[in-house]
Formats: structure tokens, sequence, C-alpha cells
């Protein structure tokens, strides 16, 4: 925040609401306890607006908007809970569930598993759509980590951290649409990727069991996301 | 003022696909069987003798996924005479551990592990594909969990007996 930014007004679910110049409608939400769910965002990183579960419905707008990286406006007026919103959110986690393999009964991220935590909060009691059942292969190349590209939601918090955190930039994403997977160096063998610093980042903001460290049965895996935050004061950076 | 005719509600649970965990669930109700034994008759299933699906089941708890003929055949027919369907954990709700072999599929998964010791007949022919019972038939209510807890059980079949679509949403969730 610089001295100079300016304030904002707006309305959120009918609530008269303040908000710096620089602040997204999902920070503003959240400052006043307005709950928008999300997947891909993770304090500490920048936003892409990946996932979609934080489409938020502004008038005067014809499409709906992702709250992480919509700034505030003045005289905004957003409505985060209908049932429009409901729907399509539910859709887009039935959606993210039928894409890959996530089995939550076998999984060693499950009791500390986001996408199966926000199934829950949001009702998700069901998948409507068939099932992918895509065949994806588990990389346990590496010494210490797993990557299981089978529940992988290609949230990106992993090439997040890896690239704007560690700056080693070994994970990214290759291939379009429903082919798309995260790769690590130019899809090589995690274990064989040399940009690799092993700090293990992207384990711990990886909101499901797709990045685990080795050694973890089913249920074990919790994840420890909150260093990001407390790095980047020390560094002096804004988070 | 004339009581009516006590009647009591007939409920049948099945095993399709499945590890028997749910099952297992609903025994651990432990003396709340008791309880409900007052208002409920267990027409059908793997705890009672009954051989044949009776023609009218006011409310069936179906556990685990659909993978073979057989279990498509069955689920059809408990369908048919069954007035309240209910998919019980995970199998029956999502697939769950059955359709790890989705990827797979079946004959592949078969060479490699069965078939060398396999009979030849009896064996119900597996699907291609292993599917959650409401891509198969209608589901009027789900409980995710695996299992779920035989609290959830008890508090589904209570409100399910009062006519209310239960609202797990806070009780369970999938995996455990």
């Amino acid at each position: 925040m610089t001295v100079s930014e300016r304030v904002k007004t707006l309305v959120i679910d009918g609530r008269d609401v303040s908000a710096r110049e620089s602040q997204t409608i999902l920070e503003a939400a959240q400052e006043e306890g307005i709950f928008i769910p999300t997947m891909c965002r993770l304090e500490g990183l920048s936003e892409v607006g990946a996932c979609r579960l934080c489409l938020v419905e502004v008038k005067g707008s014809n499409k709906l908007l992702p709250a992480c990286v919509t700034r505030v406006e003045e005289g905004m007026e957003v409505q985060t809970r209908t049932a429009r919103l409901d729907r399509y959110r539910r859709t887009l986690l039935e959606l993210l569930f039928a894409e890959g393999n996530h089995i939550c009964a076998v999984c060693v991220a499950n009791g500390h598993c986001e996408l199966q935590t926000m199934a829950q909060k949001l009702g998700m009691d069901h998948v409507r759509v068939p099932y992918r059942a895509p065949r994806r292969t588990v990389d346990a190349s590496h010494a210490r980590f797993t990557f299981d590209a089978n529940r992988c939601i290609l949230c990106t918090r992993c090439v997040r951290v890896c690239d704007e955190i560690e700056g080693a930039h070994t994970w990214d994403i290759m291939g379009r649409g429903v082919e798309s997977r995260v790769i690590a160096d130019l899809n090589e063998p995690w274990g064989e990727a040399t940009s690799c610093t092993s700090c293990g980042k992207c384990v711990q903001v990886c909101p499901t069991g797709a990045l685990v460290e080795k050694g973890k049965a089913v249920a074990e895996s919790v994840k420890r996301p909150n260093f990001l935050p407390y790095l980047k004061r020390t560094r002096g950076q804004h988070s | 003022m004339n009581t009516p005719l006590t009647k009591k509600v007939s409920v049948a649970t099945v095993w399709l696909d499945g590890c028997s965990g749910c099952h297992m669930s609903l025994l651990d109700m432990d003396e709340r069987l008791v309880e409900l034994a007052a208002s409920i008759a267990i027409v059908y299933g793997p705890l009672v003798d009954t051989k044949v699906f009776p023609q009218e089941v006011d409310l069936t708890l179906v556990e685990g996924s659909v993978s073979s003929e057989e279990d498509l055949t069955k689920i059809k027919l408990i369908r048919q005479h069954t007035r309240v369907l209910v998919a019980m954990g995970d199998c029956a709700v999502t697939g769950n551990v059955p359709s790890l072999r989705n990827p797979i599929g079946p004959e592949k998964l078969l060479k490699h592990i069965y078939l060398p010791h396999a009979p030849e007949e009896i064996v119900p022919r597996l699907l291609p594909r292993v599917l959650p019972v409401h891509q198969v038939v209608k589901v009027d209510a789900f409980l995710p969990g695996c299992p779920p807890s035989a609290d959830v059980l008890y508090y589904a079949i209570t409100e399910l007996l009062a006519g209310r679509v239960p609202d797990l949403q806070d009780k369970t969730r999938f995996g455990k």
C-alpha cells in the first residue's frame, strides 16, 4: 500500500464496504468477513484466477468476474452468493473431481485436502458428470517427494511458488485444455530436473495429495503453507 | 379417534462392489439398532437371510459401486421395487476404491491379476467401467464417507424415517 492510495467504496452482498484501490474484490470481501470460495489462491503468491470458484456477480457486467483478480471500483455492486453462483461453483467442483482421479479414501492427504474440504463446504455430495478416469502417471523419481498427477487440479500454486518465491521455476504447465499437466523442467522426471533445489515449497502449497512427501500413508500428509506470508515479510516484500 | 395401524418401514440393504465397511458401520449403531427395530423391519440384505428382493421396499441403502453385469442387473431391479434409494458410502456415491481400475480397463486388469487362475464361468463379467450408483439408476439421497460413521448412518436413517432428506453437509464428506 502506498500512502497516497485512494479509498473506494462499494457494496458487497448489500453491505457498504470500503477498500483501498489496489485491492481486489476478494480481499475487500475477506476483510469484511465475507466468505468467497477459492482453490488456486494462496496468500503470498500472485493471483491467476485459474480455479474460477471465486466468480462473483457485478452489477452492470454481463459476465461473472473472478473476485481474486478483479480490482474494486467506486460504486461497484457485488453479489457473492446467488443461486446461479452456487450452481456454477458446485459444477466447477464436480468437474475438478471428474477430471482427475480423486479417490479421497486412499489419499495421503485425506482429511487435510482443500479439495475434499471444499466439496464438503459447498455441499457437493456427488458428481453428476461422468468421471473421465484418465490414465495419469505418478512421478516418484525425486528422492524426497512424489508427484501424483491423478490428484492434480492444475491450480498452479506449485508453479508460482517455485518461480516467485524459490526462483527456480522447475514446474510449469504443458499442453492445453484437458491435456494440460504440470511438468518438471523440460518434461523430465522430477528427480532428474536439475533446476529443482529440493526445497519442498511446492509440496507445502499443494492443496491436494498431488505433491507429497515420501513415506506418508493415507491421511498422513499435512501441508504447512503458512510459511509464505512470513517469508515474504522477512524479505521485505508485500504479500 | 382411531389410532392408525402401525406398520414397520421396510428397509433393505445391498452390498454391491464395496468392502462391507458401510455395513459394519450400520452394525456399529449398536444399541440404536434395537431402538430402530421398533419402527423398521430389515427385509433384505447381507444381514438377513432373504434370497429374493421383495416386491415393495420403502428404503434401500446401497453399499458399493456398480462394477459387474450382476451389479447392474441387481441395482436396476432394486430400483424398480424401492421407494427411496440411498447411496451409502463413497463406493456407491463416487466409485471410490473399486473405480481405481477405471484408467486401466477390465481386460488388462484381469489378465494381469486374475486370468491365469480365474474360473471360466460363474464369476460375473466386469463392466468396462466402475460406476457410481446414480449414474445407473436414480438415487434419492447421498451419504458420502469411507465409511460413513454409525452416527451419520443413524442420523440419516432417522431423518429418512421422518420423511426428510438428510442434510449431512457438516457431518460427513468424501473419504474419512
